[in-house]
């Protein structure tokens, strides 16, 4: 099968984690490109962020996360859906996206954007 | 010259702080993996250039970070922690089963002889090996797997595998510590496990001296003497004799039985260290005042260490993992605070300076001490 080049892009935190200059890097997804393809091709290039966008068991994608492409969240979408032609065609990045957040003393997110956080997380305390 | 290193895991990166052995001045180095949760770090007894790190966040999960030289440069190694089998179900705070899940790792603990053998205590509680310097990680399953295993419940802070001690004579033998289940024992390198908690007394279960469910804080022994353990639980501060398979109260004068982190001096097997909070509803040091408290008779007497404390408008916590001390002729006591502030002294709590104020809520503090 024929591969692409994606640009993606990633919060800072994993560009330090991955050592990646700049805000995007460019990957070669199997084609057509699609979330998993791609998210594929960057663990391929990147083995330390296997886990950190997408849980380990499940693939799922980590619920503080989301992603976008093309002024559309691709979030809720199938990862086997095709993505935007614009992102194919290397014109547009795929973004992927940390949710807004800050504020919460327990130390977890505190989303201002979505509410997918509904349990505490690393309070330290009992 | 002897140097002693700190490794200060905090809400929002890692710091090593170093110091020759006077311990006083000092190199604050960090943040390393700033703005992430690092639960804890821990150098190997047997390479201390070998450092494991965990470093985790709400965004992104869990990874394990690894130095070879010291704490100057770091790799990520492997982050895959999954549970043998179909993990089941725990109980969840309302009482009903809830799947176990896994959420970050609490502690680390590399073997007394072995750079490369790590243990990893993990929430939702498990225990984790990695013989292979961080790279793969098994899980020890006989644990989780334990009968009682399914009616575990978490602590408010997560149903987690904070205190791991193993054997210096015997690491065949491993006690481990989970909130709100209790401590247990393994005697044959992980495959099987007892609950070590009779002699425990909790008010706040539906049974007070139940096999599970007491919210232990932490563990601590001596090195020389490892069937003597001390225990900080959610309120009473415990010695067993016996390797935990009794446990009778030593908290004695102390002004709240409450607390998180105990230690023991390095040369003195009686002589303990807690930081007295003031309950489980008001996390801060009672009447304002940041004081170690000391037994020099394995509990039961105790006596408050304040020299170079603030003793007025002082409202921190100590955290469970956030207290160390060091091998020096005399034994040097360090501890972080929810304040950011890491004390140090150096002459086993007689007096304290405050090594660095101003870091991130400290979440763990171990100490190297290097040739």
């Amino acid at each position: 099968m024929s591969s692409v080049q994606v640009r993606v892009e990633l919060p800072a935190h994993l560009r330090t984690l991955a050592r990646i200059a700049g805000h995007e890097v460019l990957v070669d997804a199997a084609g057509p490109p699609t979330v998993r393809t791609v998210l594929d091709a960057l663990e391929a290039a990147y083995p330390m962020l296997r886990g950190t966008i997408r849980d380990h068991a499940t693939q799922q994608r980590r619920p503080f996360l989301r992603f976008f492409a093309y002024q559309r969240d691709l979030s809720l979408d199938s990862p086997d859906a095709p993505l935007p032609e614009a992102v194919a065609s290397g014109a547009e990045p795929l973004i992927v996206l940390g949710a807004v957040a800050g504020g919460c003393a327990a130390g977890h997110p505190g989303l201002l954007a979505w509410s997918e956080c509904s349990k505490p997380q690393g309070a330290w305390h009992c | 010259m002897a140097q002693v290193r700190l490794l200060v895991g905090t809400r929002k990166g890692a710091f090593v702080l170093t110091a020759d052995g006077a311990r006083k001045n000092w190199k604050i180095d960090g943040p390393q993996f700033a703005g992430w949760e690092i639960y804890h770090l821990k150098g190997s007894p047997a390479d201390p250039n070998r450092i494991y790190a965990s470093q985790s966040s709400g965004w992104f999960g869990q990874l394990i970070q690894r130095s070879d030289d010291g704490g100057n440069t770091w790799s990520p190694v492997g982050n895959k922690f999954a549970y043998d089998g179909v993990p089941g179900t725990h109980q969840w705070y309302d009482g009903t089963p809830h799947p176990w899940e896994f959420k970050r790792v609490w502690h680390l603990e590399p073997s007394l002889t072995d750079p490369d053998d790590v243990l990893a205590g993990v929430e939702d509680a498990a225990l984790f090996r990695s013989t292979d310097g961080g790279q793969n990680w098994a899980e020890i399953s006989g644990l989780r797997k334990h009968t009682t295993g399914s009616a575990w419940t978490p602590g408010a802070g997560g149903m987690c595998l904070h205190t791991i001690l193993v054997d210096p004579g015997n690491p065949q033998r491993i006690v481990i510590a989970i909130s709100a289940a209790g401590a247990f024992r393994t005697d044959d390198g992980g495959a099987t496990w007892k609950p070590i908690n009779r002699g425990l007394r909790s008010e706040h279960i539906p049974d007070p001296t139940a096999e599970v469910g007491h919210c232990v804080h932490h563990i601590a022994a001596h090195p020389g003497r490892p069937e003597v353990l001390f225990m900080q639980k959610h309120w009473d501060v415990m010695r067993s004799n016996d390797r935990g398979d009794n446990w009778h109260e030593v908290s004695g004068n102390l002004p709240t039985d409450f607390g998180f982190v105990i230690d023991v001096h390095a040369h003195e097997p009686e002589t303990l260290y807690v930081v007295p909070i003031k309950s489980d509803s008001e996390h801060f040091v009672p009447d304002g005042k940041l004081r170690v408290f000391r037994s020099r008779s394995g509990g039961n007497d105790w006596e408050p260490l304040t020299k170079g404390l603030p003793q007025s408008d002082c409202y921190v916590n100590v955290l469970r993992d956030a207290m160390a001390v060091d091998k020096l002729d005399s034994c040097g006591v360090y501890f972080g605070t929810s304040g950011g502030q890491v004390y140090g002294s150096a002459d086993a709590g007689d007096s304290w300076t405050a090594i660095v104020r101003d870091l991130p809520p400290v979440l763990s503090v171990e100490v190297q001490t290097l040739a």
